[in-house]
């Protein structure tokens, strides 16, 4: 059980509505078997245009673990490849003001806390990060906070995945697999199940 | 909180039991696998020692990497050689079936599985791939999934998920001549903006997608997740079961009058409640184009591109990025925006009654001098059953190329790309910054009509001027 209560470090603002997957992992860097070395490559087109300026480019983001961004992050394609690239970047937690439904999935599939803020606490914690990159930054899923320095606000974070996260359960494969007599059960009440099988030859 | 619909009866039939994180233990009754997602699930596998609960409910085939042109083994792209592979063996060592190239039944999995009447009413059906909300056109549960979760489907065909709020999309009326199944979906999008459904399973009902056939409910299933809804679908009716009477996997004999009425059964009740329900006119939609970065950012094509000024103080800092990346001017129009590519395909637009569509406005006419136009199948079906009708003569007498089925350049992973910062009429679904190839490309999405009607005039052209001619 690897249960997860908090998240510290250094933050890093990623400013932008509805930023992507396709921007977080372009698809040719999918061409791939592992989800190893996918780190260099987060965010690589926007990085390449931005010259240097990108955030996960500047030199005084570089060790951020908790990254802060805005609405509908993550839309767009399921790839766990852009999750898995934030991750190998070094991010063990995000802050915005919404995420996609996959993305937040994805997320939590892996480990990583998506907790949300309303817009003004967001821009405020963006500011924040930009003014002093070094601010110690904490999201702490018991008291359902986020802090850095001393600004604090209280983060939303549905019921269930919190109970995930701090009970260790967000690696579901093992509880999933765990009721096999019941999934069986479930299976043969439905009719299909016997009028259809795909793997027979056609 | 929903009741008595489609969702909630199929949420209900499919539920193992709720997790002590308060989640509900979901059964899935298709599993669609491709060579993109699968192979780090597969690894995780072996390494936990577990194996595949049911081979026989999970179906792969290659869609992603696939070449168009050159389909000879070893691929030429190593690393697209190196997935190929890695599927055939994962398929092999756990007893999947394998839709491979050269099969006959090989192509996109959004494409592949109706057309062998795979998906089927009722079912929950999940696939590491977003547009899997295409097979909600059949009155299924079916959604998008990460790497994690395939681990999770093939070791116990479940999933830990939060049941999703319903909301009735509907839309009614007949859709005026040279205005399509897309047009609905991008219109519906532009409307109830990316994010709108967020939360959301979209249910889309009323006059417009009651006349719409099987291929046309895909293409608006397929685009739900581009409104931020997971999920999609059509309550089951007429038109799907005579879509699915004799397909390979459907059922048959005794068992066919069974699955109708279980069918009939699913159905969302006539008193149905809904957490919320949205309504639009069907003459109220044109054909539709979008201009920037993201499928929300559609305009009917006789209009012009919006202000940023016009625009809701949440949408103006992404109009504002598009305008930029697009290099489009606000206020202007975008009819007469000259193309350099077009494509026809993807999951959205690449079915039979695409290329039939299309090939009519094709026939007879040419493809505007420098501009690159291709056509891609959306699965080996499809071509051989165009093929048999003669569209590909028609696509090649009018200078448009004819490929191989795959995903192609709607995300560009094989090596259709776009160069540079070329701008496409594309057939796809997706207009995200670099979608297609190029980190600098740029896209327009609109219906497969459309795009031809750019190609012949090398530029972004209303279809319906070209409806009387054919």
């Amino acid at each position: 059980m690897n249960q997860i209560k908090t998240v510290s470090g250094r933050g890093i603002p990623l400013q932008g509505n509805d930023i992507d997957t396709d921007r977080i992992i372009p698809a040719r860097f999918l061409r791939c078997v592992t989800f190893d070395g996918l780190g260099k490559s987060a965010f690589i087109d926007d990085r390449a245009q931005e010259n240097g300026q990108h955030p996960f480019d500047l030199p005084q983001f570089q060790g951020a673990n908790i990254l802060v961004v805005n609405n509908n992050f993550g839309c767009g394609s399921s790839r766990e490849h852009a999750p898995q690239a934030l991750a190998k970047w070094g991010i063990q937690g995000i802050v915005g003001e919404s995420f996609a439904e996959i993305f937040f999935g994805n997320c939590l599939a892996m480990g990583i806390p998506c907790v949300t803020l309303e817009p003004e606490a967001i821009d405020q914690l963006q500011q924040r990060l930009l003014e002093n990159p070094q601010a110690p930054t904490t999201l702490d899923l018991e008291k359902m906070t986020v802090s850095c320095g001393d600004w604090k606000k209280d983060l939303s974070l549905a019921e269930g995945p919190r109970k995930m996260l701090l009970g260790g359960t967000w690696d579901t494969v093992g509880q999933l697999s765990e009721n096999i007599d019941r999934i069986r059960a479930t299976a043969s009440n439905l009719p299909y199940i016997n009028w259809s099988t795909p793997a027979r030859a056609s | 909180m929903s009741r008595g619909t489609l969702f909630d009866k199929v949420w209900d039939l499919h539920t193992v039991g709720t997790l002590s994180s308060g989640q509900t233990q979901l059964f899935i009754g298709l599993h669609l696998i491709h060579e993109v997602t699968s192979p780090q699930a597969f690894a995780m596998l072996r390494e936990k020692g577990l194996k595949v609960i049911y081979p026989q409910r999970t179906v792969a085939t290659v869609d992603h990497i696939v070449p168009t042109e050159n389909q000879a083994r070893p691929f030429v792209d190593r690393l697209a050689e190196e997935m190929m592979q890695a599927l055939e063996n994962n398929c092999q060592e756990f007893g999947i079936r394998f839709c491979n190239i050269g099969s006959g039944n090989q192509g996109i999995v959004h494409v592949i599985a109706p057309e062998q009447g795979l998906t089927q009413p009722g079912m929950t059906v999940a696939c590491g791939d977003s547009h899997t909300s295409t097979h909600g056109a059949f009155g299924a549960i079916a959604f998008g999934i990460g790497t994690s979760q395939v681990r999770d489907v093939l070791a116990s065909q479940t999933l830990a998920l939060s049941k999703l709020k319903v909301r009735k999309i509907e839309v009614n009326g007949s859709l005026a001549p040279g205005v399509y199944a897309k047009d609905v979906i991008l219109h519906i999008i532009r409307k109830l903006g990316v994010k709108g459904g967020v939360g959301y399973a979209y249910e889309y009902a009323g006059s417009t997608f009651a006349a719409m056939n099987m291929e046309e409910r895909m293409t608006v299933c397929n685009m739900s997740i581009e409104g931020g809804a997971r999920c999609g679908y059509v309550n089951p009716d007429a038109t799907t079961y005579e879509y699915l009477k004799g397909r390979d996997f459907a059922p048959s004999g005794a068992d066919w009058d069974r699955a109708v009425a279980w069918w009939e059964s699913i159905k969302s009740d006539r008193d149905a409640e809904y957490d919320d329900i949205v309504t639009f006119d069907a003459a109220e939609i044109e054909p539709t184009v979008t201009w920037g970065i993201t499928p929300g950012q559609g305009i009917g094509v006789t209009q012009s591109i919006p202000r940023p000024e016009s625009l809701p103080e949440s949408e103006k800092a992404i109009a504002i990025e598009a305008y930029k990346y697009m290099d489009l001017t606000p206020g202007k129009p975008l009819q007469g925006t000259p193309i350099d590519v077009c494509f026809i395909g993807s999951c959205t637009n690449g079915r039979l009654s695409d290329l039939r569509e299309a090939a009519k406005f094709a026939a007879g006419k040419h493809v505007a001098e420098g501009v690159k136009a291709f056509v891609v199948p959306g699965s080996e079906r499809v071509k051989k059953a165009a093929e048999a009708e003669g569209l590909d003569r028609i696509f090649e007498a009018a200078g448009f190329e004819w490929r191989e089925a795959g995903c192609s350049m709607c995300l560009a992973m094989n090596p259709d790309k776009l160069q540079g910062s070329q701008i496409s009429a594309s057939s796809s679904n997706r207009n995200f910054k670099g979608r297609q190839g190029s980190s600098t490309g740029r896209t327009l999405l609109m219906s497969p009509a459309m795009v031809v009607a750019a190609a012949i005039a090398g530029k972004v052209a209303d279809v319906r001027q070209f409806l009387s001619s054919n």
